[in-house]
């Protein structure tokens, strides 16, 4: 379970926060909606520490991580995968060594363990004979699975997507959001999705929260985001011009 | 106008405690967690042995000027047979350290800090500390390290170019007697010369490694943020260097 309470989060004079709350209910998929450039990302980073909140509370299984030692901090991380927007694999390193990565700096399994690991996380996100392959040699679609692959090699209790489908095209969309609900029924981690894609992503989560103006302004199922009242939610389901969201 | 001129001293004063920080994390960080051989040797290669090349060729041309300039000067007093102590002396207490470091820093300190840079707004630091990982440990402190061993050893090789650069023109080309050329060398260069060039160079290590990683961990967004820190990071490690070695030789003399 991760819990932010009053979260206030401001830039120089941008507030991009502004007395967020929000639960993360555990072993579930918690998808985080909302227009570009309101802060989705900002409140991706704060779940695992990369930012820290101007005032309010974040804390993982009921431990706050705000202004932790490098050692404490690390030791809540360790619970932590994560998929960035741009992917971030190791570009000086080959698929398999950026898999890898995780599992010799941070286990004891041997050399040949290590290599059945990678090969098996390799294997569940649909990747083969790629492992000497450089990052910028693979298309977007397969960087998002070695990706995935690298965030969830270690088995962690907690996953963060940051748009994990942005720049894609249709099928290699559907392809990894399978790939996400797939290893989430098989390794059962708490996900965080953040995501525009509108509707596909109300069949991946079991929780929507919309995040508009810094704040969550609604927070339930699908199908509850899906049927809301709220006009600004309406508006972002809809695509439409009209309303309170307005393009900057 | 006041509130900004207190907005920037803040941010400069930030910017000053921050940089020394990064110093001092490092240097701890050393000592702490050094990361492993196979990171510092390939950084080595990349500081020390990439830049061979480039400090060879330095270092004759600077020798054989040295030789021209020197026989020049020395031959108005009718001394061309010190030459050699002349080479030696410049070379060794001042223009090996000195131009080995400015030589490295546009070579490998803007590569480090582009580096660097690049890893920062490809978000590969940030996926790093997900991975509960000091960056330091695989970024900063092998390039320290790697500088730490590299520059006194590219300084000694620049020393002993230039001396024969100058060897070259003063001996071959204008005539100086070879055997004065050494024999007052010898005579002339104690082992302090030696000590306290290498030892300049070892820090010039240190703050080629220092600013270059320092610049590229906090550089701006994209494209532009990485370019400008490369800049920034050439113009402030050439600068600081040459201050340092003002302050250094002070002391040293």
């Amino acid at each position: 379970m991760i819990t932010l309470r009053n979260i206030h989060k401001s830039f120089g004079t941008q507030k991009v926060l502004d007395g967020l709350d929000l639960d993360i209910p555990a072993g579930q998929i918690t998808a985080i909606i909302g227009p570009s450039g309101e802060g989705k990302s900002v409140l991706l980073k704060h779940l695992i520490g990369l930012l820290q909140p101007d005032s309010g509370a974040v804390e993982v299984d009921g431990e706050s991580i705000r202004n932790l030692r490098r050692s404490e901090l690390n030791r809540i991380r360790e619970k932590f995968g994560m998929l960035f927007q741009n992917v971030a694999l190791f570009d000086s390193m080959t698929v398999f060594e950026n898999v890898a990565f995780p599992l010799q700096e941070k286990t004891t399994f041997s050399k040949s363990e290590i290599r059945s690991k990678v090969a098996s996380a390799l294997e569940d996100v649909g990747l083969k004979n790629i492992d000497g392959k450089f990052p910028d040699e693979l298309s977007g679609g397969m960087k998002k699975r070695v990706g995935l692959a690298r965030a969830v090699v270690l088995n962690p209790k907690i996953i963060l997507f940051d748009e994990p489908t942005t720049g894609l095209d249709p099928i290699i969309k559907r392809a990894i959001h399978q790939l996400i609900k797939d290893t989430h029924a098989k390794f059962g981690f708490t996900a965080v999705i953040v995501s525009h894609e509108i509707p596909e992503i109300f069949d991946v989560a079991q929780n929507v929260a919309m995040l508009f103006r810094g704040k969550i302004l609604q927070h339930g199922t699908p199908d509850e985001i899906i049927h809301s009242t709220d006009p600004a939610i309406r508006q972002f389901i809809s695509g439409s011009l009209d309303g309170p969201i307005q393009m900057v | 106008m006041i509130q900004a001129l207190g907005h920037s001293t803040i941010e400069t004063v930030r910017a000053l405690g921050r940089t020394g920080w990064f110093l001092l994390y490092s240097l701890y960080m050393i000592v702490r967690r050094p990361g492993s051989l196979v990171h510092v040797l390939k950084q080595v290669r990349f500081i020390g042995t990439k830049s061979l090349f480039v400090i060879v060729l330095t270092a004759a041309f600077t020798g054989m000027v040295l030789g021209l300039q020197g026989y020049y000067s020395l031959s108005k007093f009718g001394s061309e047979g010190m030459l050699g102590t002349a080479v030696a002396l410049s070379l060794i207490r001042e223009l090996g350290p000195v131009l080995a470091a400015l030589m490295v820093t546009g070579r490998a300190g803007s590569a480090i800090t582009a580096e660097i840079g690049i890893m920062r707004i490809t978000e590969q630091i940030d996926a790093l500390e997900t991975m509960a990982l000091d960056p330091f440990k695989y970024l900063v402190t092998p390039k320290f390290i790697a500088a730490m061993i590299s520059l006194p050893l590219l300084c000694a090789i620049f020393d002993v170019i230039g001396i024969y650069g100058g060897w070259l023109v003063g001996v071959k080309l204008l005539g100086v007697n070879p055997g004065a050329y050494f024999y007052e060398m010898e005579n002339s260069v104690v082992w302090r010369d030696v000590y306290s060039g290498i030892l300049k160079s070892f820090s010039f290590g240190i703050i080629i490694a220092w600013i270059g990683c320092y610049k590229g961990y906090y550089a701006g967004h994209g494209a532009e943020g990485v370019s400008k820190a490369t800049t920034e990071s050439v113009v402030l490690t050439s600068v600081i260097i040459l201050v340092w070695d003002y302050f250094l030789t002070s002391v040293l003399l």
